[in-house]
């Protein structure tokens, strides 16, 4: 759809007609007249971030006609905090940012922790690579994670909140400034909310962009002003956070959660999902799939109906390899799980794990020796280096497997990496370093093989890894076109007008670039087999048509 | 208030507020650490005082510097699974440190760790410091008020000293008497911590 088309748009609704050639047409060729038809939504239930495109974020007063509010206004008159609490207890609503640890308990906690004031915290401190559900969420409708905010204020006692935001997200810092002026005049949030006698006041904290700065721990050291990294708690933030005061820290999407619970009811609540994680979650769908963006789904939908009836497949007929869920330091789930339900538990048994919400899927061009060296790489520049097992363990980690990918492993790296592993998983200080081993561990569990081939032949089966393939041309297919020649930034690819090009092995540097620009599929990725000799010198092409 | 608790068969009582390794302390059962100070904070960097802890039937790794004891809790300080991971640690550590000597050295014997483990994979230069951050802690707890600190993240921090702060630095010298590995000198922090404008431009 283009601005061109408007007039045309409002012409057709004015007659109550339908653009025809503007339709959404299927893989089929089907057109598609109403969006809740198109597979992309069907199989949603957008019930927390559905009304994202129905409003202005700017003006509470879209928020308010869809129904906004009135969820707070029910608990401020209607409920008691406890019955709030007892609520979000009853609705097993657990926590959107990674951990899973229901709400209502940590709630409790807080509530009942001893010492004055108490703090309630939204956590959109949202750094994995791919991931911006936490975005949307408070740049889209921020007046939904405030709602949910303010009711917790209320359930657990508190009068004064945040919200973390990175500085990398300038419209989620405004939208929400903006919500927050709003709020208060129309007297939802400050002083005297709705005229009862709860008050309650939020700022905006801006994060720095640290990764490890979404710890709890980090998160709150950093509110203090002190240095945003992990502190050593036995006694969690819930009971000793801010300041050294019981802090409630959710995550956007949970808080914005709440509201509706709060309206519908704890029963209404429960009947979405599965037995251990109720309603739905919010994914962040991309990579090799043909439908990416940002999906709701019910708790308990199989990956492969997300991949599949939601993402449309893999795209150009690959075939799927894998799916990696729960951000960097989420694990790879392999094709004979795809049938496995979305639900904390049973993603934490496969080696993953729900996290904050990533879902990325890899066709089979993808080295899951390569992946794992990639997010390996990603949590050693962003750890923050104050234990020994994270931080040194991730430098170890990240060089076997860059030894690894560049032909340099050894029989026993597999053996180390897990002693690595498990070292790290048990001693670091932080969930940093206890997940970081996912993406290498489910990849060793599930994709064995490829790292034995990696090591022991020097075979890349992806023929992803530069130092494991060579590139060569099938004479047969040459065209003697010359647009690899030209492409060539290292003159390596011989050979000229009418006269079958080769590629010199010693001048090649493994770019890809004759790959990316042959149009008739002559040029061929090796590993771990031998390059057949140039051809004869001038052997003319074999054109279509001739014999 | 007090509590009593198992550590390695040994029944203990321990006051309330105390942490697994001051109830160990105080009953003579020593449990390794490298960045753990008495009058400090728990700090929970170096991981070498892990211990397994049992409760309620489960049984998890925890540090025992910050885990505080509870009633009825049950405390293993070695086992084949910490010593395991103790040696690991310490052999992850030993390339970017070099030439080690004092606690490190002890604790490298004592858990047989082979201190060149991964010495072909770890290519830097050794600075004899294992950031445990103690220096910068007891500097920030005495009177100099944060002469030494930290800067960088993840393989790229360590400890700089802040020129506006530095004229007051020597005078202590507290923080040589707690750096396990002797990377502080009699001379002080001065000769051997660099400044942070240095490290800024890359001169250290």
């Amino acid at each position: 759809m283009k601005p061109v088309d408007a007039a045309e748009i409002v012409r057709s609704a004015k007659e109550g007609k339908i653009v025809d050639r503007l339709l959404y047409t299927d893989r089929e060729g089907k057109k598609i007249e109403r969006e809740i038809e198109i597979p992309f939504y069907k199989h949603q239930l957008r019930i927390v971030f559905g009304q994202n495109g129905l409003l202005d974020p700017r003006r509470i007063e879209d928020y308010i006609a869809l129904g906004g509010y009135s969820a707070l206004a029910k608990a401020l008159f209607e409920m008691t905090p406890e019955q709030v609490l007892n609520e979000i207890k009853k609705s097993n609503l657990r926590g959107r940012g990674g951990g899973g640890f229901p709400a209502g308990s940590k709630w409790e906690t807080t509530c009942n922790a001893p010492g004055e004031p108490k703090y309630v915290i939204i956590n959109c401190d949202e750094g994995d690579p791919g991931t911006y559900k936490d975005r949307s969420l408070v740049e889209g409708n921020p007046h939904r994670v405030l709602e949910g905010l303010i009711i917790g204020a209320y359930a657990i006692g508190s009068r004064q909140g945040f919200i973390y935001v990175r500085e990398e997200y300038p419209l989620a810092v405004e939208n929400f400034g903006i919500a927050l002026k709003q709020a208060e005049e129309y007297g939802f949030l400050g002083e005297n909310i709705f005229g009862t006698d709860f008050s309650f006041h939020v700022k905006v904290h801006r994060g720095a962009g640290a990764f490890v700065s979404g710890e709890s721990s980090a998160l709150m050291n950093a509110i203090d002003g002190r240095l945003g990294e992990p502190r050593i708690k036995y006694v969690h933030t819930s009971t000793s956070g801010i300041n050294g005061k019981p802090s409630n820290l959710n995550n956007a999407e949970t808080w914005a959660t709440v509201p509706l619970i709060i309206e519908k009811g704890a029963d209404w609540f429960t009947s979405i999902g599965t037995e251990g994680s109720k309603g739905t979650k919010i994914f962040s769908l991309v990579g090799k799939v043909n439908n990416s963006g940002l999906i709701e789904v019910p708790m308990g939908i199989t990956l492969g109906d997300i991949v599949y009836k939601i993402g449309g497949g893999i795209p150009k007929e690959k075939k799927f390899k894998g799916v990696q869920t729960g951000g960097p330091s989420g694990g790879v789930i392999p094709e004979q799980h795809l049938d496995t339900p979305v639900d904390f538990d049973e993603l934490t048994k496969l080696g993953s794990m729900m996290g904050s919400g990533g879902m990325v899927v890899m066709d089979e061009d993808t080295c899951m020796v390569d992946m794992a060296r990639f997010f390996a790489n990603f949590l050693l520049e962003e750890s923050c280096g104050k234990c020994i097992p994270c931080r040194e363990g991730l430098r170890v980690l990240h060089k076997i497997l860059s030894d690894i990918c560049d032909g340099k492993g050894e029989d026993e790296d597999m053996q180390t990496i897990e002693d690595i592993a498990e070292t790290m998983n048990e001693a670091s200080l932080c969930a940093l370093g206890t997940t970081a081993t996912n993406p290498v561990l489910t990849t060793l569990r599930y994709f064995r093989n490829e790292y034995e081939l990696h090591i022991k032949q020097k075979r890349c089966p992806a023929k992803v890894c530069k130092a494991l393939i060579d590139y060569y041309i099938i004479p047969e297919k040459c065209q003697a076109c010359l647009i690899c020649l030209r492409n060539c930034p290292e003159g390596a690819v011989h050979g000229g007008k009418d006269m079958v090009h080769w590629i010199e092995q010693e001048k090649c540097t493994k770019c890809g670039s004759c790959y990316e620009v042959c149009n008739f599929d002559a040029v061929k990725k090796l590993s771990g087999e031998l390059i057949p000799p140039p051809p004869p010198e001038g052997m003319k092409p074999l054109r279509k048509g001739r014999s | 208030m007090s509590v009593t608790l198992k550590i390695d068969d040994k029944t203990v009582n321990a006051k309330e507020e105390m942490t697994i390794l001051e109830a160990a302390k105080e009953a003579d059962i020593e449990i390794p650490t490298l960045c753990y100070h008495e009058e400090l904070e728990p700090y929970g960097g170096c991981r070498i005082c892990i211990v397994e802890v049992e409760k309620g039937g489960r049984s998890s790794i925890v540090a025992s510097c910050g885990y505080p004891v509870e009633d009825g809790l049950k405390v293993k300080t070695r086992s084949a699974k910490i010593d395991k991971m103790r040696k690991t640690m310490i052999e992850l550590i030993a390339p970017t440190t070099g030439e080690i000597g004092g606690k490190l050295l002890t604790l490298a014997r004592e858990y047989k760790a082979d201190l060149y483990r991964f010495s072909s994979r770890v290519v830097v230069d050794p600075t004899k410091c294992i950031l445990c951050g103690l220096c910068v802690r007891r500097c920030a707890a005495s009177l100099w008020d944060n002469a030494v600190g930290f800067v960088g993240r993840g393989i790229y921090r360590r400890v700089v000293l802040f020129p506006e702060k530095s004229q007051n630095c020597g005078v202590c010298q507290i923080c040589l008497e707690v750096c396990p590995t002797g990377k502080i000198p009699s001379t002080g922090p001065i000769n051997s911590i660099p400044f942070i404008d240095d490290v800024l431009a890359g001169r250290k």
